[in-house]
């Protein structure tokens, strides 16, 4: 199948003060098109920092990503966050969804930065929350909802825009077994149900069997 | 959802803190406003002078007398429209503490030359009329209760003696800036008492107010009116009534530079209130501004809801602050209005006090700013966990 993520000879390394502190080292993998993979490590492994990467919210040292077909770490600041806005769909450990907002206002907020209408943006965030399964909760709070519901409005925001991929670091790290078995269930949905490619980040072995594929880094190489 | 009304929400995350700044900034701006009136009350002389009128006093200092006699020499002065003069009789109403303005003044002509001054015709009759009559301004007529008819006893202090006037008119200004606090009488009832009791202060006048047919020529009559009285006993410095207030007002001019230095001190307080409560509010939002980045926000976006927040602070403070500026302007220039005759809050003041609340906002944002502009997503987003 045709990789919509192609890494080659990727690098990177962290300061501290002045020591180098080498967190990923000449990298190279293919993700497919459709693809549900998990990364896997123990921690200071690089996998976050791997899924930053491909992700673009962070810079390699050498090395290339090529996202359905755009080399990301080209692209200046202000390409990359429309590029990020376009293809990818975040969802994090802690949610981080913006407390003073409503369900329906966080999802909201990606389609701010597109040209759609008043009533294009609410179809489209009653859509997101519909397949999440909150559609009853679109004025509820962060504080008004559990840490299941805020992850699934998380996962909402995400998919809103329909991005290429889907990056997800520690999304059931922060759950109960049955939030967190939720949550899978639902990455599952998008990914066969709607095609997404996802590349989800854990420790956790059981979230990892529900991905296609596995892979393991382990001091900053993929084993 | 509009950019708006996410930083409406987010000013109000915090509510005690966000009210408490605006409270702080409310207070600063109304204590500036204030102080900007005290400094504009000073100067509202000025804005009160005429172009057309120029001042003649005896050069060595205001205190000393001019003889009356000089006055038709100086309406001969080619310019010279009119003439009229006074003398700052000051004394004492019921109590020295109830000052106002009270001169002696010619009453042929005195009016002539004041018309911000605004007197009813028959007013201005029944007081030329009568000796021993008295105009009071509006401000202090309602302040002593004076209506027209009324008697009022000044004890003299510069001019020793008991005088008795009779209210017999209530002038108005015609401008904001016009003194309704004065009183003036006949200047030949106290030049009769003189004449009588102390002879020898008797024949002299204060100063003259020179009415000039054009302003244009303020330069030529003035030295043309000292040049005549060159080496007499009394000689004249003659000066636009705007140069003979400022005069006034310089004398004093240490105090209203120390007020206008604490107005700019409490600039330099609602900076520091507001800039501590948005660097507060941008180091707790680390994160998020992380999050929307991530999300395809850009720097620019970051920027203007940091940047709105705190403007939008500021200027609900500093509207506030100003709102509450008039009933306190108010009570407290009801409470000054022997010092201060014209006491009002100014546009320019308003202006001003919006300005620096403004800027205020924007300068209290450069630190935020630069630290949400500074910090890397991924740095924002370990800011949370």
């Amino acid at each position: 199948m045709e990789p919509i993520i192609a890494i080659r000879d990727l690098s990177k390394s962290y300061y501290r003060e002045s020591l180098e502190i080498p967190v990923l080292q000449n990298i190279s993998m293919d993700i497919a098109r459709g693809e549900f993979l998990a990364l896997m490590g123990p921690s200071g492994s690089g996998k976050t920092t791997l899924l930053n990467l491909i992700a673009g919210i962070d810079r390699p040292d050498a090395g290339s990503i090529l996202v359905n077909g755009t080399d990301v770490p080209t692209l200046n600041e202000s390409e990359l966050a429309e590029w990020r806005a376009q293809n990818v769909g975040f969802v994090f450990q802690f949610y981080n969804l913006l407390p003073v907002l409503t369900a329906f206002e966080n999802v909201e907020l990606p389609l701010l930065l597109t040209p759609l209408t008043k009533k294009q943006r609410r179809e489209h965030v009653e859509a997101a929350l519909g397949v999440v399964g909150l559609g009853d909760r679109m004025n509820h709070t962060p504080k008004q909802l559990s840490g299941g519901q805020e992850q699934r409005v998380a996962i909402a925001r995400a998919i809103v825009t329909d991005p290429t991929i889907i990056v997800a670091d520690e999304p059931t790290g922060d759950l109960d077994k049955r939030s967190a078995e939720e949550i899978l269930a639902l990455l599952e949905r998008l990914n066969s149900a709607f095609e997404k490619t996802i590349v989800m980040v854990t420790h956790d072995p059981r979230a990892a069997d529900r991905a296609h594929v596995q892979r393991h880094l382990e001091k900053g190489e993929l084993l | 959802m509009k950019v708006f009304k996410l930083i409406f929400k987010n000013m109000f995350r915090h509510k005690l803190r966000t009210a408490l700044t605006i409270m702080g900034i409310s207070i600063a701006v109304m204590a500036f406003a204030l102080l900007r009136t005290v400094i504009g009350a000073w100067y509202v002389g000025i804005e009160a002078t005429a172009p057309d009128r120029l001042i003649t006093r005896n050069s060595v200092s205001f205190i000393f007398p001019l003889p009356v006699a000089y006055r038709a020499r100086i309406a001969s002065i080619p310019g010279v429209s009119n003439v009229s003069y006074a003398n700052w009789f000051q004394g004492v109403y019921i109590d020295e503490r109830n000052f106002f303005p009270r001169m002696a003044v010619d009453v042929e002509t005195f009016f002539d030359l004041y018309p911000e001054l605004l007197l009813p015709a028959e007013q201005k009759e029944d007081f030329k009329k009568q000796r021993n009559a008295c105009i009071v301004g509006a401000k202090t007529a309602k302040k002593f209760n004076l209506k027209i008819g009324d008697a009022m006893t000044v004890d003299g202090d510069i001019y020793p003696g008991r005088y008795t006037f009779i209210v017999r008119g209530v002038y108005t200004g015609r401008d904001r800036a016009t003194d309704e606090t004065q009183m003036f009488f006949h200047w030949a009832y106290l030049d009769e008492q003189l004449k009588r009791d102390m002879p020898i202060r008797a024949g002299y006048v204060g100063w003259y107010v020179v009415l000039i047919a054009d302003p244009a020529q303020t330069a030529a009559v003035s030295a043309g009116i000292d040049e005549i009285f060159r080496n007499s006993p009394s000689e004249t410095k003659t000066e636009t009534e705007k140069a003979f207030t400022q005069g006034f007002i310089s004398m004093s001019s240490t105090i209203i530079l120390a007020i206008q230095f604490i107005s700019y001190i409490i600039v330099g307080i609602i900076l520091l209130v507001l800039a501590n409560t948005m660097v507060m509010t941008a180091r707790e939002r680390i994160m998020e501004y992380a999050v929307l980045k991530t999300l395809g926000f850009r720097t620019l976006h970051i920027a203007g809801l940091i940047t709105g927040e705190s403007l939008l602070i500021a200027v609900i403070g500093g509207a506030i602050g100003l709102a509450i500026t008039f009933p306190i302007t108010a009570g407290i220039g009801e409470q000054l209005s022997n010092i201060f005759p014209v006491f009002l809050v100014e546009t320019s003041t308003m202006a001003t006090a919006m300005s620096f609340a403004i800027m205020v906002g924007l300068i209290a944002s450069i630190v935020p700013l630069y630290r949400a502009m500074t910090t890397s997503i991924v740095d924002g987003l370990r800011h949370a966990g």
